[in-house]
């Protein structure tokens, strides 16, 4: 075999993260190499310094024996190294060829583009990829599985030797994904190799040859494909050391249920979730991306319209048709994207611990009674311990955690008794997680009905009273919390995909 | 295995089609209502009077129909209009120079003009609203300094004014007067169509604005060619300069502000998305001669200025209106 590439000790820092710790890949022709791990456990980060984007702190890469630099995408693409990203990166009210061939368009007399022979290059592509996809339409009209197969063929017109796909099936349903992976046969048997991020792990089965695990930014090994059991690589993936905190789990039978759900249901990103929630009770939602955890939180919330489904609160079905619906219900959703969905940044503390409330605190005429919601305000540091200079700071110069802690502190003013996070830990360091942790705990405590959404497992492990699972938009089961429940039976329900339910049943 | 996925073929600018087919249609229509409401209307001197408005809010359309397609906006492109006019009036006026010359410096004034405001964009990361917000008040500013704010005349330079008001083809067929100003707007809309669908510079144009990170990492220096679309379209601001002082005979340094809004009107009338990626010149100039029937016949009908601008205000929305209709349906 031809060694493509070989990453040696690559190391990558960002702002407070060690990325990579010393991290070493290689890829051999014609082989189709996994790389797997948790969320945030390095594997986009060591492909994208393969591909330009990132440069590493310190390692080299050899790409066919050479060491060298890839200072940019460009110069990853001349030295063969296509990157197909998981979000695709296509103008999309180009024509398909135009696309593939951007910035490198045949030309004719008096500044002409060939369009003709644009047109063919890209149709003699698709022709050896065997794919029907016609090089004049407009990207905008092709499905998802269309538009990667677009990126593919783009990658193949620079002569890649070397593809990257970042989670390639992530938008792909069973036929497409099938038609996926004729592809990644034929490219394999000519020698292409082929780097191919996943979580899906009956996937890493049907495709690839060996499989490299990361976890937390380290290189955990690599194993051959064929001859290990999928129960192995979970617990490579897994096996870093639980955080030793018990988690405490309160008698719940005599709880009131807070809120009830029954059969929610939209497209495919969320299929007939049902489950209930007690005052006082924490449940944890686990799942990997995509497997449509925030659809459901933000179905609950209104924030997307539901095709199906009952929600109950307090024993009582509301009808929530926005996010205003849900607040009054007493639901408060404190969103994973906090930056463009949780807080107005440019204003003060004050103010948006204020904006779902104003009404409260204002008189007759509309004016807000600023005194009022100042002494509120500055409660609220307090009781949640945010620190700040003062609560007139502009959010925007709070630390994530903080953040956190003043979209919290909105809601709970808006007497929410039944509170969403949706990774309230993204991004947050280490001692700021355990107090929001304590937060959560000693909310729980005081009644308050809490649904957390993490990837991380170990977080949701030490939350969580009992642990909701979720793959592909369906709940694949409802887990104990505690010392009782494993990782391991997590990654279990998580990657339980219809067809290998299906396959159980038969 | 062959692949059998679906896949319908569409023409790429199938939507812009629909968009500019409805914009014609209207154009039709009011061109009837006109011509049934009023005598006057399809008199020789009415239909070129029309003309003529349009040849200036048509050039300046054309330049900023490049620049909106790739996503940005070009406020400066009516006193850019007359910063030229009034570098060609101290040319030809004031130093005394041949009329190729005044051309030459009208055209390439505005061409740096363009050339400095997409390197404040391109380059220094300026949104291209605040860069040309600014452009568009220095360039009011620089016109009444170089003038001293009074109009220049270009009484020593004779032919000047043949340039917007002559007739070359009314010289060839004596029966139809077209002045040469829109004879100017029909030569320049060609060429700048074939930049945009046929060269490289038009295939970024429209890549820039459809995802200009995708481009770049494609590879495009996407700063060149931005920068490229400005100087161009500043260029043709130039030419817009030249039309406008020749049918005044002479540089008023008090007008252009209010052009670059009816620019961009008959840009979106004529179906150009204002977020970019899609546009066609032959939809501007639709929704160039849009703007100037339904003025003219307004005027005809003898409704009262105020009323004509409010109209027009609604017939924007009514046409952007209409096109987010037609696109949500599809």
């Amino acid at each position: 075999m031809v060694e493509l590439i070989r990453l040696e000790s690559i190391d990558k820092h960002f702002p407070g993260v060690h990325a990579l710790k010393s991290v070493s890949f290689d890829l051999q022709a014609g082989e189709v190499h996994a790389l797997m791990g948790e969320n945030g456990a390095g594997k986009s980060t060591l492909m994208k310094t393969l591909s330009g984007i990132w440069q590493p702190d310190g390692g080299t890469i050899r790409v066919a024996g050479n060491e060298v630099t890839i200072p940019s995408p460009h110069a990853a693409q001349a030295l063969g190294i296509g990157m197909i990203h998981q979000e695709l990166a296509l103008m999309n009210d180009l024509t398909v060829a135009q696309n593939i061939f951007i910035g490198r368009e045949p030309r004719k007399r008096f500044w002409r583009l060939d369009e003709d022979a644009l047109n063919q290059a890209a149709r003699e592509i698709f022709s050896a990829m065997n794919v029907a996809i016609d090089p004049r339409a407009e990207v905008r009209t092709l499905s998802v599985a269309q538009q990667q197969m677009v990126e593919i063929a783009k990658s193949l017109s620079h002569k890649s030797r070397v593809l990257v796909m970042d989670e390639p099936t992530a938008a792909l349903n069973d036929k497409e994904v099938s038609e996926l992976f004729t592809i990644i046969h034929r490219l394999k048997s000519e020698g292409v190799g082929i780097v191919y991020i996943s979580h899906k792990m009956d996937e890493i089965k049907r495709i690839s040859d060996r499989v490299t695990i990361m976890r937390d930014g380290a290189y955990v090994g690599t194993v051959k494909a064929s001859e290990t059991p999928i129960s192995k690589i979970i617990s490579m993936m897994v096996g870093r050391e639980l955080d030793n905190t018990e988690t405490a789990i309160p008698d719940l039978s005599g709880a009131p249920t807070a809120l009830e759900v029954h059969g929610l249901r939209r497209g495919k990103a969320v299929q007939d979730v049902s489950f209930s929630l007690k005052a006082g009770e924490i449940l944890g939602f686990a799942g990997l991306m995509g497997a449509g955890r925030t659809e459901v939180a933000r179905l609950i919330f209104g924030a997307d319209r539901r095709e199906a489904g009952d929600i109950i609160v307090h024993g009582k079905a509301v009808a929530i048709a926005s996010p205003k619906d849900a607040v009054s219900a007493g639901i408060g959703y404190l969103s994973e994207d906090r930056k463009h969905l949780g807080l107005a940044l440019g204003l003060d503390l004050t103010a948006n611990v204020g904006l779902p409330n104003l009404a409260r605190f204002s008189n007759g005429i509309g004016v807000v009674d600023d005194n009022k919601l100042t002494q509120i305000a500055r409660d609220y540091i307090k009781q949640l311990s945010i620190r700040t200079p003062s609560e007139r700071q502009e959010v925007q110069l709070l630390s994530g955690g903080n953040q956190q802690k003043v979209v919290l502190a909105k809601w709970l003013l808006r007497n929410c008794d039944i509170l969403i996070f949706d990774e309230p830990t993204r991004g947050i360091d280490v001692g700021a997680k355990s107090e929001i942790y304590r937060l959560m705990q000693s909310l729980a405590q005081e009644g308050k009905a809490i649904i957390v959404i993490s990837s991380e497992l170990p977080e949701v492990l030490r939350l969580s009273h009992r642990i909701a699972v979720m793959c592909e938009g369906r709940l694949t089961g409802i887990l104990p919390g505690g010392k009782e429940t494993t990782q391991e039976e997590i990654m279990h329900l998580a990657t339980q995909r219809r067809e290998e339910m299906r396959g159980e049943a038969a | 295995m062959t692949l059998t996925v679906q896949n319908e073929v569409k023409k790429r600018t199938s939507s812009g089609v629909h968009q500019k087919l409805l914009a014609f249609a209207s154009l039709i229509v009011m061109l009837i209502f006109f011509s049934l409401a009023s005598s006057k209307f399809l008199q020789t001197s009415n239909i070129i009077g029309i003309l003529q408005a349009t040849s200036v809010n048509g050039v300046l359309a054309v330049a900023v129909t490049m620049v909106i397609i790739t996503g940005g906006i070009d406020l400066s492109v009516g006193t850019l209009m007359t910063f030229t006019a009034v570098i060609a009036g101290v040319v030809l006026t004031y130093l005394g120079m041949p009329l190729p010359l005044g051309i030459v410096a009208a055209v390439g004034m505005g061409a740096l003009c363009g050339f400095i405001s997409g390197t404040l964009i391109a380059r220094m990361k300026v949104p291209p609203f605040i860069a040309t917000l600014g452009m568009m008040l220095i360039l009011k500013g620089a016109s009444l300094v170089i003038s001293g704010t009074k109009p220049i005349y270009f009484n020593g330079t004779p032919g000047f004014s043949e340039i917007s008001t002559g007739s070359l083809i009314g010289a060839v067929f004596p029966f139809l007067p077209i002045p040469n100003g829109v004879l100017v707007l029909f030569v320049l809309a060609v060429f700048v169509a074939f930049i945009l669908n046929r060269t490289a510079l038009g295939r970024y144009t429209f890549a820039l604005g459809s995802n200009e990170e995708a481009a770049r990492l494609s590879g495009v220096d996407t700063n060149f060619w931005k920068i490229c679309v400005y100087s161009l379209s500043g260029g043709i601001c130039g030419i817009a300069g030249l039309i406008i002082a020749s049918r005044l005979n002479s540089a008023q340094p008090a007008l252009g502000l209010g052009y670059e809004l009816d620019a961009i009107a008959a840009v979106v009338i004529g179906g150009t998305s204002l977020a970019g990626g899609r546009g066609s010149i032959l939809g501007t100039i639709i929704g160039a001669f849009i703007m100037s029937v339904l003025l003219n016949g307004l005027r005809i009908l003898s409704v009262a200025q105020e009323w004509q601008t409010i109209l027009t205000g609604l017939i924007i929305i009514l046409a952007v209106y209409a096109d987010m209709v037609r696109r949500q349906r599809t």
